[in-house]
């Protein structure tokens, strides 16, 4: 099996402590994490994970489990960059004398869609929004221009065909859920064993 | 009237609240979850806790250790004797950083433990306070769950949780840390209630119905079928249930070391244990079965040896309750996800009544072939120095089968689980997945109060019970009756067993030099022994036995003696030898 990226999307309770006992579950088994985000989710109450590795399937899928052992996980899910729409957002920091200077620069932020966040006599902040190739495209044409500063976001995905996370959360509620709830669906379809 | 019955409305659901301390509730949490034993040892940071169980002494037998460790140890034996949750009180810092060996045993042997630390008050945490240490930080990877109190109101939904996932589910440790503050904190306390839901927390799923089906199928249709078993059985409690799905099926079973009493040794359908010193013929045949029914164990390396070698030929079957555990070293063709208790009659219904006497046979032949090679000349060696394994056989002899025996790790360890005969469950308490040396002693101190009423024989190598010996105290001061065997060979046996087999005898560092066992018994109080015949053997085990308290017994054992049958590291199950020749 070979590696790809995964993007692990992990929702939980909010609590202290979390985010560490989720990171060594990485850690403990020597596996990076390339992004790592952590917000609110269409939940009330409900935290939402955003993590990226690079990994083969079978390590992606023992991983997801252990993250959705842990006793304030509520689901943890695993899919393929073509199976999420996502994005990462990142601010360049560039002389403003460059950008005044060469009209050069300018035709290339307009051909990257960023946007001026900042605008001082000194530096001018711009702003991308998009896919790694894109931000990191713009850094490799800004360098020669003398880029002070860059900074990328994590990524923030939403899984395509997710329904979210309403109808799921009231089954958890209940002392008995339904079977319809299937855990764990990042099994094979024929493989769909867990139910709630 | 009117005004009378708005009145009710609104105070009747007002639960009824006493004002007490953060500590006080502690102790109502415990005397709420009908906790009797506390293993712990006090503290700065604990104090408050200590105080207020000044006034609980009547209610609570708080057992004094004399290291955290040995409270957690015993908190294990504990457990794993009586089946309910261990509770440990240590302080904060080092008190709770000596908590962590015995947090990771409980975590990989699946121990139900809940333990209270004591941490500095919440305005100094971060500030490297005087024992102050990141307690949740350094507990969190062995532990269930862990959590850290700052105010007292949180205390009873608090414990009420930790008593809970501790215990449901597959057990493990929970660590609760509770900041000196919160243990002073006067509040309203409402009536303990236990805990029974926790929404992201599912610990026993709904058993999905066809995967039981197809799982019966492939064992209807199977020629040489062979179940392995845990200690998901005892953690369980599926015992019975267990046995009527081997009888009907007439399929043989071998245990895991942590499976291990779960049924009667002598039972017809039993081959023996597997594993690295396991039989020889449940490893073999682990690779001739077709159908591998593997009941709450997780094919943990000791047992599967090289996992591309391992049972390739057989459809897996796979019951646990943890997911994790399912495909995670071996994968299952059927996986059932549940709790053995309910799954196993579910699966007992379905399975036709059936016998497997070729099969049988050739476990009985590998049996056979074991004891010629070496279960022979370790019970009745013709070599003038005493074996470990006739030591277990004598005793075996005078408990018949009933005692509750506690190993440490290493050599005496595996001759003890090799040998020992068992007729009742939760009796074989060792320290499997974690190893731990020094685990014996103060577990057979948790174990006997956790099974006051039987026979705890704990059974320590000569280094193993240098590493805890202090807790010795323990047992001169609350009297437990605990009887100590010390298999003495002068070695770290199974590191020199390793350094012979593996690096060409270069013996480092495993040539160990111990105390007078009995002089330092004494020196507790303690009643001893040591024999190095093998006729005074059985009379002193007698004497042992018949002792009214304590007592320890050191045997000299062959120094240079190994443990076989072995599949070395790295080598498939099949690949079992029987002798140092054949390594």
């Amino acid at each position: 099996m070979n590696k790809q990226e995964y993007t692990i999307t992990v929702y939980t309770e909010n609590q202290v402590g979390l985010l560490n006992r989720i990171a060594i579950i990485f850690s403990r088994r020597k596996i990076n994490i390339d992004s790592l985000n952590t917000s609110p989710s269409e939940v009330e109450s409900v935290h939402r994970f955003t993590i990226v590795i690079n990994e083969t399937e079978d390590v992606v899928r023992k991983l997801c489990r252990q993250i959705e052992k842990q006793v304030e996980v509520l689901k943890a899910y695993y899919n393929t960059s073509d199976e999420i729409v996502w994005q990462e957002m990142a601010l360049y920091k560039v002389s403003t004398d460059e950008i005044a200077e060469k009209v050069k620069v300018e035709r290339l932020l307009r051909q990257y869609g960023a946007r001026a966040v900042v605008i001082r006599h000194d530096y001018t902040v711009f702003e991308t929004t998009g896919h790694r190739e894109e931000t990191e495209a713009l850094v490799r044409v800004l360098e020669p221009y003398g880029l002070i500063e860059f900074v990328r976001s994590a990524r923030v995905a939403i899984i395509k065909s997710s329904e979210g996370f309403h109808e799921k959360l009231q089954q958890f509620e209940y002392h008995e859920p339904s079977e319809t709830v299937i855990e764990n669906e990042f099994l094979n379809d024929n493989e769909q064993v867990f139910s709630m | 009237m009117e005004t009378e019955t708005i009145k009710q409305q609104a105070e009747a659901p007002k639960p009824q609240t006493t004002t007490i301390s953060g500590s006080e509730a502690v102790l109502q949490a415990l005397l709420g979850e009908g906790v009797e034993t506390i293993f712990g040892y006090p503290g700065g940071a604990i104090m408050p806790i200590y105080d207020a169980l000044y006034d609980y002494n009547d209610r609570l037998n708080h057992i004094l250790v004399r290291h955290e460790q040995g409270a957690i140890h015993a908190a294990q034996g504990y457990a794993r004797t009586s089946g309910r949750t261990g509770v440990v009180f240590a302080t904060s810092g080092p008190g709770a950083t000596n908590l962590v060996t015995g947090l990771a045993d409980a975590m990989i042997d699946s121990t139900p433990v809940v333990c209270i630390t004591g941490q500095v008050f919440a305005h100094l945490l971060g500030t490297d306070a005087f024992q102050e240490t990141d307690v949740i930080n350094i507990t969190t990877p062995v532990t269930k769950w862990n959590y850290q109190v700052t105010d007292a109101t949180e205390i009873p939904g608090v414990l009420a949780k930790a008593f809970y996932i501790a215990g449901s589910g597959r057990p493990g440790p929970v660590v609760i840390d509770i900041t000196k503050n919160a243990q002073l904190q006067m509040f309203p306390c409402p009536t303990y209630q236990k805990c029974s839901h926790i929404r992201s927390y599912r610990p026993k799923p709904i058993v999905r119905k066809e995967f039981v089906e197809q799982a019966a199928k492939l064992i209807n249709e199977a020629e040489r079928p062979f179940v392995i078993f845990g200690q998901g059985v005892i953690l369980g409690n599926a015992e019975k249930e267990f046995i009527k799905f081997i009888e009907k099926s007439g399929i043989p079973c071998a245990w895991t070391i942590m499976g291990m009493s779960a049924i009667p040794t002598d039972h017809p359908l039993a081959t023996g244990m597997l594993g690295m010193h396991g039989n020889y013929g449940p490893n073999l045949l682990t690779n001739e079965c077709d159908v591998l029914i593997a009941v709450g164990m997780r094919f943990d390396d000791r047992v599967t040896g090289r996992l591309d070698k391992y049972a390739k030929q057989a459809k897996v079957v796979h019951l646990d309750i943890d997911p994790a555990e399912i495909d995670k070293n071996v994968k299952a063709a059927v996986p059932v996800w549940g709790d053995c208790k309910e799954t196993l009659p579910m699966l007992t219904a379905l399975v036709e009544q059936k016998c497997y006497p070729q099969w049988l046979q050739k476990f009985k032949d590998c049996q056979q072939k074991e004891e010629d090679k070496v279960i022979k000349d370790e019970l009745h060696p013709k070599t003038e120095v005493l074996t470990m394994g006739e030591v277990i056989d004598v005793l075996n002899e005078l408990t018949k089968g009933e005692a509750v025996i506690v190993t440490d790790v290493g050599q005496h360890q595996m001759v003890a689980c090799r040998y020992t005969h068992f007729t009742k469950s939760r009796s074989n308490i060792t320290s499997g997945g974690l190893g731990t040396m020094g685990f014996a002693l103060p577990a057979a101190i948790g174990a006997k109060f956790g099974a006051p009423d039987r026979t705890v024989v704990a059974i320590i190598g000569d280094g193993g019970f240098q590493m805890t010996l202090q807790e010795l105290g323990t047992i001169m001061q609350f009297q437990p009756n605990v009887k100590i065997i010390i298999l003495n060979n002068n070695f770290l046996g199974m590191v020199r067993q390793w350094q012979q087999l593996f690096h060409e005898k270069r013996y480092s560092f495993v040539d160990i030099t111990s105390p007078d066992f009995v002089q330092v018994a004494k020196g507790f109080s303690i009643q001893g022994h040591s024999i190095h015949e093998r006729d005074k053997l059985r009379s002193a085990l007698e004497t042992m036995l018949n002792h009214k308290s304590s007592y320890l017994l050191e045997v000299m054992v062959g120094k240079e003696n190994n443990v076989f049958p072995m599949v070395p590291q790295g080598r498939g199950v099949a690949e079992i030898v029987l002798s140092k020749e054949e390594v």
